[in-house]
């Protein structure tokens, strides 16, 4: 029981350690803040939404052909 | 099947995946840095597959208790789709090992070997020819009882396979890769929890997307096999 304790506590502090990690990552932080990244969103919202609508024209199409059927 | 809820909300979760998942907080961790964010995309290609080939030997299984045919469409496609999801999660792990694992200080090309010797990427594309193996032996059979037969067998042992390859193995050898223990992603203290708040949204997302697809191929094929289906 005592070992584990230990052990749970020892991870704690491995666990602290890496938070204490956590501000010397370097992020894209000029992206965000000149507002740049919006456009990599809106770029990926268009392709997404082509996709979609293709896959939706599709789905009407088969529709149709199992009404006919 | 025909219904559209779950169309739409396949695509409003996929939205809020895209959005949030470039746009919200998210830790700061070493040599992940901003790449922390594939979780949203990479992880769920295969948690998905998992999803659709579980759907696929349902499928099977189901074709050999009735003889089915329909049961023996829906297997297949599941499997298709599955598959693709596959190779996308392979082809993402590809392009962020190449930006996480290489070494910097290396030319390029030089940590191949040791990112080759990858037990999950070893694994998962084990796997994949196993699943790829399943479509070459259904095409090769042209009676259609024996290849609905043949393959339904072969996929319960596809999916059997998936086990050692992709979910034992890959936890038993040292791995760069993460998630070696437990339940990588499922497990309540290993992902924060600001990205818990996109990555199962997502997770489902692109789920209802995978079987949306699914769904068209399969309906395809009932209008095509119309005159066979019971």
């Amino acid at each position: 029981m005592k070992h584990k304790l230990l052990l749970v506590l020892s991870l704690l502090f491995v666990s602290l350690f890496t938070w204490a990690q956590e501000g010397g990552a370097e992020m894209a932080d000029t992206m965000r803040s000149n507002g740049k990244i919006y456009v990599v969103v809106a770029v990926i919202l268009t392709i997404f939404a082509g996709i979609i609508l293709y896959l939706v024209r599709l789905d009407r199409k088969i529709t149709k052909l199992e009404k006919q059927s | 099947m025909n219904k559209w809820w779950w169309k739409i909300l396949s695509i409003g979760l996929l939205v809020y995946t895209i959005i949030g998942g470039l746009l919200f907080d998210v830790p700061k961790v070493m040599i992940l840095n901003e790449t922390i964010r594939n979780l949203y995309f990479h992880v769920c290609m295969w948690f998905s597959m998992m999803i659709l080939f579980i759907v696929s030997v349902v499928n099977a299984v189901k074709y050999l208790r009735t003889n089915n045919l329909r049961y023996d469409i829906l297997s297949r496609q599941y499997a298709v789709v599955g598959i693709v999801y596959g190779l996308l999660g392979y082809a993402t792990g590809m392009i962020w090992a190449s930006y996480t694992w290489a070494d910097p200080n290396n030319p390029a090309g030089a940590s191949f070997s040791a990112i080759a010797r990858e037990p999950k990427l070893i694994g998962t594309g084990i796997a994949l020819l196993i699943y790829a193996a399943y479509l070459v032996l259904r095409d090769s059979v042209t009676d259609l009882d024996k290849k609905a037969r043949i393959s339904s067998v072969y996929n319960i042992f596809a999916f059997a396979f998936l086990f050692p390859s992709i979910w034992i193995i890959p936890r038993l050898l040292p791995s760069l890769h993460p998630g070696g223990e437990g339940n990588p992603a499922l497990n309540y203290n290993d992902i924060d929890a600001r990205m818990r708040l996109v990555f199962y949204p997502a997770v489902l997302g692109w789920t209802l997307l995978g079987v949306w697809i699914a769904t068209l191929k399969v309906r395809l094929n009932f209008l095509k096999e119309k005159t066979l289906l019971k």
